[in-house]
Formats: C-alpha cells, structure tokens, sequence
C-alpha cells in the first residue's frame, strides 16, 4: 500500500504481536497444569491449535481472503488455546476437535471472521460441547503424582484416543466448584465439607496454583498495555464483592472470596476470555459495566445456577449486550462539556 | 518569571521516536543566493494578493511585491533585490498538487535593502501598530498561515497570550533552534506581543524534550513577571492549539468558540519573532527556518528567503533532489507529500523530510478493525475511532456525525497505534468530505428548490392578477358599454321624438 496522507509513520504494533503475546502469557498456566494433572492438556491445546489452523485455512480459501495474512494473525491460534484450556483435560479427541470447529466455523468465520464474530468464539465452542455432552464435561481430572512418568503420558494418550469408559473412572473427581454444590445441595455446611474431604484440599491447591499462573500471565498482559485494567480489576473485584457480601451473611452456605477468584475459570476469565476485543466493549466505563455484569452472573450461576461454572453462558450473555453498553457509555469528547 | 510544572493531561496522545536530535546538532544555515525566488501569490489563509509591481520592474529587498486584498490577506515582499522576472502558474507546495500564480523574482545578488521603517511602538497607538503589521505580510509561521494581524486585533478581552513552543511533531526542530540562537528576539517579541493585544501575562508553552531552549529563555525572563514557562510533556499533540492551552491552564476550548472568547490568545515562537523583526528592524516578513531532515547526509536547519527551491536545501543536505524522492511537508503526523521537490519554500514550509521508503510503502496489510480501542486511547479528543471508522467506511455519515466526526483534529495518532493498520484518518477526510459535499448540494438543492416555489408563486400570482385586471376590466368596459348603448338608444329615441316633433310642427306650418 503507498501512503499517500498523513501519517506516514506507524508504531510497531501488530495484530499477530498482540496473539502472541497473549499466548505467551497462557503458558505458566499450561505449564502448572501440566504438572498437575497430566499430558491430557497438551495434547487438548496441540489438537486444538491444529483444527483451529485447518479449519481457519479452508475457511479463508472459501471466503477468498488471503490464507497467509490471515493464519498469520494468530487470532485462531488464541480462540484454540481458550477452548483447549476450558475443556476437561481427560476428554477424548473429537470432543476438542468438534468444539473447534465450532469456534473457528461457525462462531467466529459465519459472524464475518476476524473483528465481526459478536461472540466470544471459545465460549460459544465450549457451551456448545457443554450442552451437548455433559457427562464428558463434567468429568474432571484427579491430579496425579508423576505427571510426567512414562506410564502417566501412556495413560493420558489412553483417554485421548480411546476416552474414559477404557480407561476407568478412576482418574477423574468433581471440581471444587462442582464438589460443593453438590455437597450443599445435600444438606452439608462448608465448614464440614471442606475439612471431612481431605482429597479435596489438594485439589484445592493445585488449582489454585494454576489460577495464580494465569493471574502471573495477566498482569504481564496488563504490564505490556495488551489489555486494560478495567476488565479484569473490575471483574475480579466484583466477584469478591458478591462472594464476600454472600460469605459475610452466610458462611455456612456461600463460600469465602479466595475461594470463588482462585477456582473455576476465574483467573482465565479476568485476563484471557472477558478481555477478547473483538466481542467485548470498548469503552472504559463500558468495559467496567460489563466485567462487574459477567461477575455477577458468573456468581449467580455457579452458586444458584444448574452448572457447577457460569463463565461461558455470563460472557455469552453480556456479548449480546456489548452494543447497547458501548452506545450508552460514550466519553465525554474534549471541548463538549 | 517562573517555571509552572502543574499541567493539565489531555486523553491520550502518543509518544512517538521524534527523530530530533539528527537536526539539531548543526547551528542554523543559510545557503547562497539562489538563481531565483518563486513567490506564489497565496502563502496564506485568504485572499490571493493583488500584484502591484510591473514585469521587468526591479525591486529592492522589502519592497512590495503584491499587496493584502482585503483584511483577511497577506502580503508578499521581494526577499532580495532584483528584477521581476514573470508572473505565472507555477507548482507550489500544496497537496493538490496544482499549480499557481507565483512571482518569479531573479536576483541581482547586490541583495540591496529598501528603507526600513522601524516603529516606535511605545509612541504610537496599539490600532496604529497593528494596521501596519497588515501591511507586514506576516502570518502565523507554525504552518497554519492566518493573517498575524487579525489575531492580534481584539476588544481588550485577550487576557493572556499563549505562546505556543511545543513543536511536538516528530523531525521538526525550526522552533527549537529558533529558540536557541534567537532567544533574545523572541522574548522582546513576547513583550511586544502583549502590548498589542493589551494582555497582562504570557505564557511560554513548551515540551521537555528542549532543555537548550528552556534555559536561553528562562535565563532571560528572570526577572520578567509577566512571562512565564510552562513545561509540558513530549507528547504529541501538544503542540495543537486546544491541546496545548488545556495543557497549560486546564481550561477546555469549546466546539466552535475561540480562545480569545476565554481571554487567551496564541501565537507560535516562529510568528513572534517575524513581529520583532517588523518592528525592531522594520523587516518584512521574507525570510523563515525550515528544517531539512529525514534521508539527506546531514539534516540541518536553514534561515531561507521565500521562494528559495526547496531542491536547493534538498541538495545542500546532502540529499538527492530526484525526482523519484519523496518528500513530506510538516511533520510525519499531519503533513503531506509534495507533488515534488521542485516546488519554492513558503511561509508554511516549517519542515520538509526527505523520506525513508518505508513511510512512504506500507507493506504490512491492513487487517480488520478488532476492537481493541487502542485508537481511543490514543486519541486526544477523546473520540472513539473505532465506531468512526465503522460508520465511515459503511457509509453511514450521519451515525459518524452524532459521533462527533466533526471534532477529530486529523493528528493522526489513531493511525500510528493501530495494530490492524487501518489508515483511520483517510476514512475520516473521506466521511467529512462525503458529509460536507452533501451538504453543499443539500444547500444547492434547497436554494434551487425555493427559487422554484417562488417562481411557481409569481407565476401563480401573475396569472391571478392578470385575471383579477381582465375581470375588473371586462366588468368596467361591459357597464360602460351598456351606459353608452343604453345612452346611444335614448340620444335615438329623443333625436327621434325630436324630429316627429318638428315634422309635426313643419305640417300644422303647411
């Protein structure tokens, strides 16, 4: 392209950058959960990343625009990673594989492609798989102890290519979010669940680990200027607020604050899936009204809800709402007042 | 005197490589006379000046060439002593690209000065001064190019000047080095300036990327408490007028007000230091620093006559005036390719680069919008661009509109941070463009669509009345008429009656 007007210089910023970069910081996370609960993620996010390509590649071919430009971006590589990432780790291979053709096909390419899908494409890729198979995606991993032995690798290949029943229930247990639901649902107070269960105080730890990795990758997205701090300062501060105010009423029944941010997607939710662009708002009092909006839903959901985690349909929900937020809140334009 | 450092931080901005540093390690320049001086006869914002020197005529140095028409109009002064050597159409540097009446001037190289006049500015009345500043072809030198003494002219509302040291666009470092080696002139200038418009103070704004600058001017405003600096931040826009006065007061410019409606007015160091010069030493305004940079040899800035080639200083600097070159006048923000380098220095050439390929070709491809706002965090309006750009290039202008398309400023910061490398600005001339055309054949249509109902009406009116006088007529003629016949018929019957009578008479006479 030659520049005929003003400006004619150009700050090195990219598209395929801010992917990477968003990528990169997803990696401490991988890497924890990779240690905690086995290869099962990796071959999730490997499988993921090369449907996502394919099906991005054809996609382009079909819709003649140039494949090279457009894999480059990487924007496909970032909606594979999310849903890879959202998935249960011990879920067989057509499961990632549907759920991304899903995200790249049908949420992100039939809504117009990079910068039109109003939804969050991930999401729509894991509620989609959530819908329709909910045995397989309730069903998480117990962590193990030798992630990386031999014997644990052969195991996760195992359960990818063949999927549980193979294998045996052995491996898998509920989610904390999951667990206690269930477990208060039943007539359990949190003080009991949580010190009768010892199994779940490691699982407790590990995910909260993970959680503080994400958190890690967060900040450096927010250090580098990749995102604003109004979407995740806001959303994480208004889940504590909830689950506090609820807590503070309430201990027997809700759950503390630490709790709720350090489990479930909460930190992938803060930093990598509420911080999409392209279906978020951009205003920075509408960023703030739709992370505190996602919050509350997602805390609705989980405690009150039918699913054990309210990421996806909260997120879902208020990308419908994204185009009234941004019109209702405009700033103020220099010089007008 | 002091040095104010509370400032007032607009949205945004950007800080961009400013590329300074290359042009200003040289003193400032002059090159020898060149074989002749082009002097277009529009330099300005207004009226094109009206030629008062025959061709063939030979001129001295500041001697008028071609006089203001009219109060918003510059004049244009011969820059050396010569001979008028021809008047006509000519490419000057302009974006069009189209040619236009220029003066071409051929030195005598004797570079012979016409009496100068200066004025006593103390003795005379302010009005006084400022009607023959109309006379000084002076026009503010930041590259807006309006009539000086129109700026000055105010009903004592001015309060405060603000002068305007931020030359924040990247490259360019006129000002900068104006400031260095003309300190003095400039603060005299300073003074001068708020005697004319009868404001009390001044303020100096001026970014921190010219400490030089900062210490010339501060050491000689000392003990001056009507000047004072204000040092603002390098970041660009600073240095745009509405930016810069919230800058420095914190005061936010009004859509459609002007800033002496706030009792402030700005002049750019340049301009002020043109008024010293017609005042002080009674010289024209004929001469200006350009700064020459981007890939010449050795970038430097020059104090050039109007009219010099500007392929002259491409040369002096060790750059190759070829046609092939690229050449960008302003800074890289919002300046604008030249049609070419041969094309004379005027009195909006602050800056010309020499430019790299890479400003010129773009080849990294332009990706979809995705939303990612950096553009309306850069932006210094506080616009949103990313709905402008949406609405503009869906063509849905009057959506872009209630957005306020009419507020953006053209600086072009949205542009340099985008990540898709969307040319947002282009969009934005083009949604203006398109909105300000239709307007006009809105207006065209309207005018010609009233000029039609009047026609109709008069038509309409003139067939009522033409029938209103057939009917008057018609009813006058037809009584007359029948008065006459009726009139006629009794002259008849009594002439009639009449002559029985006599006949009557005549037969008893028998």
């Amino acid at each position: 392209m030659i520049n005929q007007q003003s400006p004619f210089i150009q700050k090195a910023a990219s598209v395929t950058n801010i992917m990477l970069m968003v990528i990169l910081a997803l990696v401490p996370g991988l890497i924890f959960y990779v240690y905690f609960f086995g290869v099962g993620v990796l071959l999730n996010v490997f499988v993921a990343s090369l449907t996502a390509l394919i099906a991005e590649y054809f996609v382009l071919k079909m819709r003649k625009l140039p494949p090279k430009v457009y894999l480059s971006d990487g924007s496909a590589l970032v909606a594979a990673w999310l849903l890879a990432l959202s998935i249960p780790s011990i879920a067989p291979w057509w499961i990632i594989v549907v759920g991304t053709l899903f995200t790249i096909v049908i949420a992100k390419h039939f809504y117009g492609g990079l910068g039109s899908n109003i939804f969050n494409p991930a999401m729509i890729g894991y509620a989609v798989l959530l819908i329709s198979f909910p045995a397989i995606m309730t069903k998480w991993p117990s962590p193990i102890e030798n992630s990386l032995s031999i014997e644990s690798i052969r195991q996760a290949l195992q359960v990818f290519f063949y999927g549980l029943t193979q294998v045996g229930d052995g491996l898998t247990s509920a989610t904390p979010l999951d667990y206690i639901k269930t477990e208060l649902l039943q007539g359990q107070i949190l003080p009991d669940i949580t010190i009768r269960n010892f199994g779940l105080a490691t699982i407790l730890t590990s995910n909260q680990i993970i959680s503080l990795a994400y958190l890690l990758g967060g900040i450096v997205l927010l250090h580098k200027k990749i995102i604003s701090w109004h979407l995740p300062i806001t959303y994480l501060l208004s889940l504590a607020f909830i689950s506090g105010l609820f807590h503070l009423i309430d201990p027997n029944n809700y759950s503390t604050i630490s709790f709720h941010l350090l489990n479930g997607g909460t930190m992938l939710c803060a930093f990598f899936i509420i911080t999409d662009p392209v279906s978020g708002p951009t205003t920075p009092k509408g960023k703030i009204w739709f992370a505190f909006m996602v919050a509350i839903l997602v805390y609705v959901i989980r405690v009150f809800g039918g699913y054990p985690e309210g990421i996806a349909f909260a997120v879902i929900f208020m990308n419908i709402c994204v185009p009234l937020i941004d019109n209702l809140t405009q700033p103020k334009v220099f010089g007008h007042g | 005197m002091n040095i104010i450092d509370t400032i007032f931080k607009f949205n945004g901005g950007i800080k961009a490589d400013t590329k300074k540093s290359v042009s200003t390690v040289r003193p400032i320049k002059k090159i020898k006379m060149p074989k002749q001086l082009i002097l277009p006869l529009r330099q300005h914002v207004g009226k094109v000046a009206k030629l008062k020197v025959n061709i063939g005529e030979k001129v001295l140095k500041g001697q008028l060439l071609a006089e203001a028409d009219g109060n918003v109009s510059a004049a244009i002064h011969a820059p050396t002593s010569g001979t008028v050597a021809s008047l006509e159409k000519q490419l000057i540097p302009h974006p069009s690209g189209l040619p236009d009446y220029c003066v071409t001037l051929i030195p005598d190289g004797k570079d012979t000065w016409i009496e100068k006049k200066p004025i006593n500015w103390k003795k005379i009345d302010r009005k006084e001064t400022i009607k023959k500043i109309s006379e000084s072809g002076i026009v503010g030198l930041g590259g807006a190019t309006f009539p000086t003494h129109l700026k000055l002219n105010n009903n004592n509302e001015v309060k405060t000047l603000i002068v305007n040291a931020a030359e924040c666009e990247p490259y360019i470092t006129c000002d900068d080095m104006l400031m260095r080696e003309k300190s003095a002139e400039l603060v005299e200038g300073i003074r001068l300036a708020l005697h004319l418009l009868g404001a009390q103070n001044a303020i100096i704004g001026i970014e921190d990327n010219k400490p030089e600058a900062i210490e010339k001017l501060a050491l000689l405003i000392k003990n001056d408490a009507n000047i004072s600096i204000k040092i603002v931040p390098t970041i660009y826009p600073s240095g745009d007028a509405k930016r810069l006065i919230y800058l420095i007061t914190g005061i936010q410019i009004a859509k459609g007000k002007r800033s002496t409606e706030y009792g402030m007015q700005m002049f750019n160091v340049a301009t002020i230091v043109a008024l010293y010069k017609f005042i002080h030493c009674g010289e024209p305004s004929i001469t200006r620093i350009i700064t020459i940079t981007g890939k010449v040899r050795t970038p430097n800035n020059y104090e050039v006559l109007f009219g010099t080639p500007l392929s002259d200083l491409i040369i002096d600097a060790g750059g190759k005036a070829s046609k092939n070159g690229s050449f960008i006048m302003g800074g890289p923000m919002m300046g604008y390719k030249l049609p070419s380098v041969n094309v004379p220095v005027t009195k909006a050439m602050n800056c010309v680069i020499d430019a790299e390929p890479e400003m010129i070709e773009n080849n990294n491809p332009v990706l979809p919008c995705i939303r990612c706002a950096k553009c309306a965090e850069a932006c210094p309006v506080n616009l949103q661009p990313q709905e402008l750009f949406w609405f503009s290039q869906s063509n849905q202008f009057e959506k872009a509109e209630n957005y306020n398309l009419f507020d953006c400023i053209e600086c072009g910061c949205c542009s340099y941070v985008c990540p898709s490398n969307i040319p947002l600005v282009q969009y934005y001339r083009y949604a203006k463009s398109e909105i300000i055309s239709d307007r006009y054949a809105k207006e065209e249509a309207d005018i010609a669509r009233e000029r039609n109902d009047f026609r109709l009406e008069r038509l309409q009116r003139e067939k009522e009345e033409r029938a209103k006088k057939i009917a008057e007529r018609k009813a006058n003629t037809s009584s007359d008429e029948k008065s006459k016949v009726i009139d006629e018929k009794r002259k008849a019957i009594t002439e009639a009656l009449e002559r029985v009578k006599q006949e009557g008479v005549s037969e008893k006479n028998d």
